[in-house]
């Protein structure tokens, strides 16, 4: 079974909720929509206090290339457009709306059956996934139409799906998978003839057996052509683009290019899911899957909500936060951003809540460096996250830079295998930051 | 429900400690160790525990009242320093040369640098080889393996095979008592099939990975062979070479120590290439039979350099 | 006998070939320096601290001696008594410049705001700055973990343990920039150090609106514009719902202060406040 080859490790699962049937979460009667995205500008309102918006109406819209529409995920009144405390722990300008009934806008197809039916062009697809604001559900959240618009001159080979879900506790995608293949598959189908190719490869980790033959299975019965799952070795981060990459087609991405470097394009398996719903019935970004996990938490299960609702609702609704809890994540407990506070929206880029119990939301006590090389050994990118720590903590931007650590993907597997507890990506993504700061300025003067 | 924590990802740890590291590589040096016990007796016992004790001591001692550093002896690197300087010292050695082999290991060959992590050389060796140059006698007077002797100071002595290749005369022991042990030597280096056994232990554990080790012997088995090849009158065969003297303790566990060893994979097969070379042209071109300590130590001096100059295999660098 | 002398010859040959070697090569390449550079240089401070904008004193006095004028070149560490000194050597004039000192402004002490989350991390304003907004509601203000003490190089900024805020010590602290440049949430401000160090400044830079901040902090500025109606010397800005007070304009009348709803304006080093007729006098003296 294929891996990709340079370091990796192996984090205990804890997929308590592998299999639970997503639920529907409950509707506030007040939600915040995010205007801002983790990458690129914030979206501009085309709303404004007062107005009744209906499901899947259009409140922000993209500013510049590399951001995306937002649309409304309920029907109502926009109260306010205001700063809200979002999970990057920073104020940030969200629509907030008073939710009244469930009116959706009539070009929407609401109805589950499946259309597998699409004559658009390549042109005409990438237009409707950029209408749709649907960016990248993986976590990166870079906008999808950006992805599938190939640059002049390239080409593209294949359509990589990933569907790896390496992070530990998450279940969204696998489940998404049990429930929506078949969308799914239509997505894949539709994204495939956006950057004209006829190959595409789900990529799927082997500790989602059910998942993969399902996958199978649809694909013979209900004939979908230049479709392959390919079953992966379990090794974090098998999810990094780069790494998906390396495994399937056995192709390194080059330092700093993009995939489309070796002819590949990648996109998560909910986006695909999106894509579909966007393309096929018309439906916008308005809704994802979440998973809402924990050691200690009674019912771990997974939810379909909309945008903009308080993640404390949803929890609410599966059973409350465990008293034993110390630290809440978003997302997985690799990459994911520890929150300071449970009422923050429910973005595009959440994948899952993880609640971590009291006996292990604190760090080890950091010891000297005893140079055992683990980290090195670890390091998927194959860089010396011990020597980038040491020149993060002494401002040496320059030998940082040398030393590629730009190309750190901050997958975190350098301050999980550490005995001495240090905490290596701390220092090493200040490092990226400022060193991408100095390149940024350098770009510029020149 | 306390206030949040908030930390940067990740939030999980492996759960790996220097502890962990340490305590498995004590026990890879247990069946050693016994061995040591089975063919050099008391005198085997004393200096061990001597040594062990006295490195936890002076690094406790150092850290409380020189450095007055909060002590960081229960991670016990002092107790795999004390043993792997026992077992690089005859087993007839007085205590007080111990003791002494003890401090310089822990205070100038740790200590001064800043303590575990800081060190450039490996402090069990430098321990070692400031004895064999203060007190060449007694450093070089091997007792002979005599299964559970209760002698100490006055246990008969013999030469090394080592020795014996050096100097040309005496039978050498055959390669199945090399392989097991019965030959005279420092205590802990002369059973090559507990040692192997915990390069296994080592190995599997991966507390080590297989780089050095096998880098060195092999570098040793090529060298030696060739050499045999060209005359075999001259020179004895590879097979000895590898089995005798220090070469197997040093290889899987002095040359493997974390601290003084390269970080990248493609580093450890220069240093372990070097210690190779070195150690046989020590051995049978230099003035001491034995050349590993020195071939170490030698090499540690060239791991900030390897660290500089060899990097590992970054992702995307490769070629088709 | 024979030795000897051959030793001698031997060493003495040597000796005069190195030498003339030596003067040749000292000849060919001779660097000419300004004499002045290493003058200029001695009458600096010699803290290399780079407040001054060139990487040590050396480079200082480098570029003193390369200007025409000194008008654009000061020592924060020296101020003006080393640049007359400077001035002196080079014949040239030097530029008066009021003495100045940093000043954090965030009151932001434990009771005022209080801690909504703890941080568990790298012990780095840069590194927890990088993750979020920090362990209070406020996200502008001080994150308390103490870059700027690790940075001075004169040991005149402390992290005060009970209000988890750094405070500056008057007595040491040069205004050498080195704690601006490094804070993170850039709350560190160099201001005029004021006659008798007595001192105005707006102690806050939160720019959420005035509920918002009001929520985080009890002594947070809500914007409220009181300062900017009371102040008679056009000194206070508002922006952003913040208040600035600046240091060029403001006659130290302290209305501002006692008008501040929030006490988020700061007096330092007055005398107790007394009657106001009594008050104009002080502050005509």
């Amino acid at each position: 079974m294929k891996t990709f080859r340079i370091g990796g490790i192996h984090p205990k699962e804890y997929k308590f909720s592998a299999g639970k049937r997503s639920q529907e979460a409950v509707i506030p009667k007040r939600v915040m929509i995010p205007l801002s995205h983790y990458i690129g500008a914030p979206s501009v309102p085309v709303v404004a206090k007062g107005d009744s918006v209906k499901v899947g109406q259009l409140i922000g819209k993209a500013n510049g290339f590399i951001s995306a529409n937002v649309h409304s995920s309920v029907s109502g009144k926009v109260l306010k457009i205001d700063d809200v405390l979002d999970a990057s722990g920073y104020r940030r300008p969200a629509v907030f709306i008073d939710v009244d009934d469930d009116n959706w806008i009539e070009n929407i197809i609401q109805s589950k059956d499946i259309i597998r039916e699409c004559n658009l062009s390549s042109e005409e697809i990438i237009k409707k996934i950029a209408d749709a604001g649907i960016v990248g559900l993986g976590g990166a959240t870079f906008p999808a139409h950006v992805k599938l618009s190939l640059p002049p001159g390239k080409k593209a080979d294949v359509l990589i799906i990933n569907a790896v879900e390496c992070e530990p506790y998450l279940t969204c995608d696998h489940q998404l998978m049990m429930e929506r293949a078949e969308e799914i598959l239509v997505g894949i189908t539709v994204s495939m003839k956006a950057i004209n190719v006829n190959k595409a490869i789900i990529g799927v980790e082997n500790n989602k057996k059910d998942a993969i033959e399902h996958l199978q299975y649809l694909i013979q019965t209900r004939s979908f052509e230049g479709i392959a799952v390919e079953p992966l070795k379990m090794q974090y981060p098998q999810g990094g683009e780069k790494q998906l990459i390396d495994s399937l087609i056995r192709k390194q991405v080059p330092s700093g290019a993009l995939p489309i470097e070796v002819g590949a394009v990648v996109q998560n398996v909910a986006t695909v899911f999106a894509i579909y719903e966007a393309v096929q019935k018309n439906k916008p970004l308005i809704e994802r899957m979440i998973t809402i996990t924990g050691k200690s938490m009674l019912n771990p299960s997974n939810f379909m909500v909309r945008l903009g609702i308080p993640l404390s609702s949803i929890v609410q609704q599966s059973g409350g936060v465990p008293d034993d809890t110390e630290k809440i994540i978003g997302g997985g407990p690799m990459m994911g951003r520890a929150l300071a506070s449970l009422d923050v929206p429910m973005a595009k880029g959440s994948a899952g809540v993880l609640f971590v119990p009291a006996t292990e939301s604190q760090r080890g006590k950091m010891k000297n460096c005893i140079r055992c090389a683990k980290c090195v050994m670890a390091c998927p990118m194959g860089l010396e996250p011990y020597l980038l720590m040491n020149q993060s903590e002494r401002s040496m931007w320059d030998e940082m830079e040398h030393n590629c650590v730009m190309d750190c993907i901050e997958c975190g597997c350098c301050s999980y295998t550490c005995p001495s507890v240090r905490p290596l990506l701390d220092h090493i993504r200040y490092g990226k930051t400022t060193v991408g700061g100095i390149i940024r300025s350098r770009n510029v003067k020149n | 429900m306390n206030k949040l924590i908030v930390s940067p990802s990740p939030h999980v740890h492996g759960g790996d400690t220097i502890l962990k590291n340490m305590r498995d590589v004590l026990i890879a040096l247990v069946p050693a160790y016994l061995l040591g016990l089975y063919f050099f007796g008391l005198g085997a016992l004393i200096v061990s525990v001597t040594a062990i004790t006295s490195c936890v001591l002076f690094e406790y001692l150092i850290q409380r009242f020189l450095l007055k550093t909060a002590p960081t002896i229960n991670d016990f690197s002092a107790v795999l320093t004390g043993l792997l300087l026992a077992f690089n010292l005859p087993s007839n050695l007085p205590v007080w040369i111990v003791i002494l082999g003890s401090l310089v290991a822990i205070g100038v060959g740790k200590m001064s640098f800043g303590g575990l992590g800081n060190n450039p050389f490996n402090p069990a060796l430098v321990g070692r080889v400031f004895l064999l140059i203060s007190f060449p006698v007694q450093m070089t007077s091997w007792p002979r393996p005599i299964p559970f002797s209760m002698t100490y100071l006055d246990a008969e002595t013999g030469a090394t095979p080592l020795a014996l290749i050096k100097n040309h005369f005496g039978q050498l022991p055959d390669t199945l008592d090399l392989f097991v042990g019965n030959m005279g030597g420092s205590f802990g280096e002369v059973s090559a099939v507990a040692l192997l056994l915990g390069c296994v232990y080592l190995l599997l554990r991966k507390v080590v990975s297989w780089h050095i080790p096998v880098s060195v012997l092999t570098t040793v088995f090529v060298f030696t062979g060739i050499l045999f090849l060209v005359n075999p009158e001259q020179y004895a065969p590879p097979i000895v070479h590898l089995l005798t003297g220090g070469l197997l303790l040093g290889a899987i566990f002095m040359a493997t120590d974390y601290v003084t060893s390269p970080m990248t994979k493609p580093g450890m097969l220069i240093y372990g290439v070097g210690i190779g070379i070195i150690t046989v042209i020590i051995r049978v071109f230099g003035a001491y039979p034995e050349g590993v300590s020195f071939a170490i130590l030698i090499m540690n001096a060239f791991t900030p350099l390897i660290n500089a100059y060899v990097k590992p295999k970054r992702f995307g660098k490769v070629k088709k | 006998m024979n030795v000897i002398l051959i030793s001698l010859i031997a060493l003495g040959v040597i000796g005069a070939a190195s030498a003339i070697v030596l003067f040749f090569v000292a000849k060919k390449f001779q660097v000419y320096e300004d004499p002045r550079i290493d003058e200029v240089e001695e009458a600096l401070p010699a803290a290399n601290c780079g407040g001054c904008g060139f990487p040590g004193c050396r480079a200082f006095a480098d570029a003193c001696v390369a200007a025409d004028s000194l008008d654009k070149l000061s020592c924060p560490v020296g101020g003006s008594p080393v640049m007359r000194k400077v001035a002196e050597i080079l014949g040239l004039s030097a530029a008066e410049s009021a003495p100045t000192i940093a000043v954090v402004r965030c009151n932001g002490t434990c009771e005022n705001r209080l801690r909504t989350n703890r941080y568990d991390g790298v012990n780095s304003c840069a590194i927890a700055h990088n993750l979020y907004g920090g362990e209070t509601d406020c996200s502008w203000g001080c994150l308390g973990l103490g870059d700027c003490e690790v940075v001075c190089p004169f040991d005149a900024i402390h992290v005060n343990p009970a209000t988890l805020l750094p405070e500056v010590d008057e007595e040491k602290c040069t205004s050498c920039g080195k704690c601006v440049k490094i804070c993170p949430k850039k709350i560190i401000e160099i201001r005029k150090k004021g006659p008798k160090s007595r001192r105005i400044y707006v102690d806050c830079v939160n720019k959420d609106k005035g509920a918002v901040a009001k929520k985080a902090c009890s002594a947070a500025c809500i914007g409220c514009s009181k300062c900017f109606k009371v102040c008679a010397h056009e000194a206070i800005t508002i922006a952003n719902n913040l208040a600035f007070i600046d240091s060029e304009k403001c006659k130290l009348c302290r209305k501002c202060a006692s008008e501040c709803p929030t006490n988020s304006i700061v007096e330092l080093n007055f005398p107790p406040r007394k009657p106001k007729v009594e008050l104009l006098e002080e502050v005509e003296n």
